[in-house]
Order: structure tokens, then sequence, then C-alpha cells
């Protein structure tokens, strides 16, 4: 009992200094505008149709890409509150504080996927105004899949925080991380899946892709956007998709837990 | 001096930084209810000792009890019995006052009707119940720290750690909080830790103070005491002979210690309280006038030269502040 209210005051901590951080949430949705206006339209326009499924437009085609970038950056970015908390000297208050390790963790962990997510979700409704068809069922299928999917990315993002000394260096590793994921993931171009256009990338990147934790999610998020359209692209059946995230989630906190019980 | 229940004990406590022994071998009781203080320059090891007290710093060798639990074995019932005001900073500054106070009410269990009357009678107690509401960072780090002494309280500890409680704030604010400290004393059955590098702040309001210096103890003592061990007395009588005043003490008194400066005789001895009627009685016997007569105490910063042989105020070399770093680091 004592940890569950733990886990939960520190959840309310971070969504409560995310809700409150109103530049953020207003420029959250900046990025991904960009990338679907400007890159959508550009690239889709320049580009024969060819690898798309008939009737799907490059906009369309990459807006769950776009979801699941936003939830890969978000994440990661999640991780420099750890590196806040510490050079502000909160982390001191939670360390002493009578509740376990594991707690801690998983408190900050389930705050920072609740703000990814939050995230997710207006980059989700952005997808009214470019006109992508969406309704509420739609919505109920991608909020649990996005929420699955934040659980590992938050906590990759938490470990290597957690070895980091300064925001600097955490900066950097980010970007390390972030791109290769983002466009290794398909979020952008087929990488890999049974359809003959993803054959044309090379045998590295389409190997690299499988071990993509990325490429799952945004496969997932495009099974139920495209709908029957992407039944023949899809890389696997949408089941075996979410239990390799699942597999991926349950590492990544195991691994959290042990960074964070770390003691000097 | 009756002991009462111990406790802190401390058994051996070591930290070491890889070559650097930052507490070494401490052994140190504190009684319940009793002020404790822990005076040393920067980087003796004073905010290590409390660090590894309250569990947030794995101990090298050694261990300790505090409230009865060992701080190795049983860290979360020792976390469960202790408030820590940390040196830095250690509040949330996106977040107001109470929900900092609410939050920490409830990592530490606090049942919720009992929450919001806590938080108020702290909040009164450092005199911030009209700031309660405005975010942190519109506090100035005087409010701060009253935040963090507050919010120390709020779970009932039985000991409350201060580590260096006024350092950087203005002489008002310190005043304030001294004021806070004896409260709390005389008011709720706390025992408290208070590691500083004030003086003043050691005479004032410990009960006990142990002079710490490079992790080891050099002496512990109620403050009363450990000036009371110094011939460090220092008498000054004015009178126009001098020099006869002072051969005939040190014929009569067999104190040879007597300095003459600017037709005043100086005489540095311990117990002065005693000594002095001696003196006016022998300049009476002798028809020596004696115009005005002053003694000085000796301070803790005599006490602090005598066992260290140096001021407690030559620090920040930059040796020292590589090894806080270091600290600092671990602590996280």
């Amino acid at each position: 009992m004592t940890e569950l209210r733990g886990v939960y005051t520190l959840w309310l901590r971070e969504v409560k200094r995310y809700l409150r951080d109103r530049v953020r949430i207003v420029s959250s949705f900046v990025q991904p505008v960009l990338w679907l206006l400007i890159f959508g339209k550009g690239i889709g326009s320049s580009l024969s149709a060819a690898f798309l499924p008939a009737g799907v437009s490059y906009q369309q085609y990459l807006f769950p890409g776009i979801i699941g970038q936003t939830l890969l950056f978000t994440s990661m970015f999640m991780g420099i509150s750890v590196i806040w908390d510490r050079e502000f000297g909160f982390l001191k208050e939670i360390m002493v504080a009578p509740i376990s390790r594991v707690a801690i963790f998983l408190g900050k962990m389930l705050g920072d996927c609740t703000d990814a997510v939050i995230q997710g979700v207006i980059v989700f409704l952005l997808g009214f105004v470019l006109g992508i068809r969406l309704d509420v069922v739609i919505f109920l299928q991608i909020l649990p899949i996005m929420l699955l999917m934040t659980f590992g990315l938050v906590s990759v993002g938490l470990v290597i925080a957690s070895f980091m000394e300064n925001l600097e260096s955490y900066g950097v590793i980010q970007s390390f991380v972030n791109l290769p994921l983002f466009f290794l993931s398909g979020a952008l171009f087929l990488v890999s899946g049974q359809h003959a256009a993803a054959l044309t990338v090379p045998g590295w990147m389409q190997t690299a892709s499988i071990f993509d934790p990325l490429t799952y999610g945004v496969d997932a998020l495009r099974t139920i956007l495209l709908g029957g359209a992407w039944g023949s692209y899809r890389l696997f059946p949408l089941y075996y998709e979410l239990l390799v995230i699942a597999c991926f989630d349950l590492a990544m906190i195991l691994i959290g837990t042990w960074a964070f019980s770390r003691r000097k | 001096m009756i002991r009462l229940n111990k406790t802190i004990e401390t058994f051996d406590l070591t930290k070491k930084f890889g070559d650097f022994v930052a507490v070494d071998k401490l052994n140190i009781d504190v009684d319940q209810g009793e002020v404790f203080a822990l005076l040393g320059p920067n980087g003796a090891g004073k905010t290590t000792t409390i660090s590894m007290l309250c569990t947030i710093l794995k101990v090298t060798s050694g261990t300790a009890k505090v409230n009865g639990f060992d701080i190795v074995k049983q860290a979360a019932q020792v976390r469960k019995s202790i408030g820590i005001v940390f040196q830095d900073p250690s509040i949330d500054d996106r977040l107001t006052g109470r929900e900092n106070l609410y939050m920490h009410a409830n990592l530490y269990s606090v049942p919720t009707s009992e929450q919001k009357p806590r938080i108020e009678n702290v909040l009164k107690l450092v005199e911030l119940e009209d700031r309660g509401n405005d975010i942190l960072r519109t506090y100035s780090s005087g409010m701060r720290r009253r935040l963090e002494i507050a919010r120390g309280l709020i779970h009932y500890p039985k000991i409350l750690f201060l580590d260096e409680p006024t350092i950087g704030l203005d002489p008002q604010t310190r005043e304030h909080i001294w004021t806070y400290i004896e409260e709390l004393k005389k008011a709720h059955d706390v025992t408290i830790v208070l590691t500083t590098h004030y003086m003043e702040e050691a005479d004032r309001l410990s009960d006990r103070v142990a002079i710490i210096d490079y992790g080891k103890i050099v002496a512990l003592d109620t403050p009363y005491k450990l000036k009371e061990t110094l011939e460090g007395d220092v008498i000054t009588i004015k009178t126009r002979e001098a020099e006869k005043l002072s051969s005939v003490i040190a014929k009569t008194l067999g104190i040879n210690k007597t300095r003459i400066t600017d037709g005043n005789v100086e005489i540095t001895v311990r117990e002065g309280k005693k000594l002095l009627p001696k003196i006016i009685d022998l300049a009476t016997k002798n028809e020596l006038d004696i115009e005005s007569v002053s003694i000085r105490e000796p301070s803790l910063e005599d006490v602090f030269i005598h066992y260290t042989g140096r001021a407690i105020r030559a620090e920040g070399s930059s040796e020292l502040r590589g090894m806080s770093a270091i600290r600092r680091r671990a602590i996280k």
C-alpha cells in the first residue's frame, strides 16, 4: 500500500509538472505538423506511389509514423527529468523517502508514459485537421498501443539518464538513439515487410529494423489506422507485434529498476 | 549529565571514496531529545556522515543504529523514522509549497485525514501559511529553506537531520531559523542532529558538539565544557601599576603567563571566573589601584584551533572542493 501510494505520488508529480508547462504542450505539435505538412506533402508529390498501398497517400502513410516518432522523441526526452531532479536536488528527497527504488522507478516511468501518450494523442487529433479518417473506435484501439509503446521507450531514456552525469552528455546520447530508431522503424519509408517494395532496401537495413522496437509499434499503428489497405503490407500479425513490444517493455522495466536500485 | 536513550549509535562508521577516507571509524552516540552538532570545516566528513545515517550513501565499513534500526540492514525503517533537510535545496520548484508538502506526506504514508492539519501546522511554524499556494520558483532562498524544514517535520520524525541549515542565508533569516530550531526542541520530542561550520550556530543551538576534522572526531562535549577545558579565558586588568601587579600575581599565585599591553595586564588562564576574585583581593591587599576588569571566554573557534591547529575558516583549497564534488556526485 505504501509502495502503491508512492508510485501514485510520483506519477502525479510528473503529470502535474508536464501539464503546467504550457510552452512544451503548445510547441509539441509544431514539429509533427511540419513533418506531416511539408515533408509529407513534399515527398509525397515527388515520389512515385509504387510502394504505397492503393488509395493511400504518402501523408496518410506517414501519419502513424509521425505518431510513433512523437512517442519515441517524447519518451526519450523524459529521461532528462532524472538528470534535472539530480541537478536540482529533488532526487534526494525521493531517494531518502521510505519507498523502494522499484516504486520510484515505476512512478516516474508511468508519469513520463502518461505525458508521452498525451503528446501522442495531440498528434493523433491533428489527423482530423489533415483530413485523415479517424473515429472513436480507432482512437480507443490506438490509445492502448501508444501506452504499450511508451513503457519500453521511456524506460530506455530513464536507464540512459541514470548513468549520465549531465544534461549535455544526455543530449548527445539521446540523438544517437533517437535517429537510428526513427529511421529504421519504417516511419518514413518501407524498410521491411512482406511487400516487394521493401526488398529494394539494403539487407542490413532490413535486418537492423527487425531489432528496432519502434518498427513493431509503427506497424501496429498502421494496421489500425490504414485498415484493410495495409493488410498485405503489414510485417506481422497485430497480436505478435504487441507481444514483441510487451516483451521489450518488460525487459526495459527490469533493467530500469536495476539501474535505479544502484547505490554508491 | 544524565544519558537517556541513545537514538543514534555509530560503530566504526567508515566511508572511503577511492583512497580518500571521508569518514574514519566514527563512533558517536546521540541521546534522545538532544541537539547534537557536527562542527567542522568543509570536507571534514559531516555531510558524508549524515548521508550514511540517512541511508542514501552506502557505508564502506562499520555500521550505525538509528532509532534502533541498522542503517545497512534496515534502511526502510530508518528512513521512515527520520526527517532530513539537505544542504542543497531538494524541493520541486515547479510545484507550490503546499503541493511539495502533500507530496512528502504521501511519500511517508501520512494518513490522508491528518495531512491537512499537519501541513497547516508546519506552515504556520515557519510562517509561510500565506505563501503556501505559490510556485516555489517565486520563493527566496530563505523561504525555501524554511519550507524544507517544515517538510522535514510532516511525518513526525523522531530524529531531524539538518545539514548546514543556515548556509548562505542572511543574518536575519538565520536568526529566524535558529528560533524555529529552538522551538522544535522545546515543543516537540525530536532529536536534532545538525552539521555546521558556523561556530556561533553550534554554540547557540547544540547540547553537545562533536568537532570533526579529516573524518575523525577530535573533541566531543557540551559547548561549555569544550570551552572550559581550554586555558583560554583572557582576563584584562586596567591599572596604572601594571608592572607591579604582574609581578605580585606571578609571585603570589604562581601565574607566569601575564602580558603587559598598553598599560593593561592580560592573563590567559583556565577558569578565569574563579581566579578573578583572587586577583582583585591581591590587588587590594597590595594597595594597587584597579580601574577596570574584563574577562573574555574562549569561543568554539578557539577550541577548534586548539584541537586542529588551524582556523575553521581557512578553507576552500581546490583539493577539498574536489572531494566535496565527488561526495555530492556519489549521493546523487
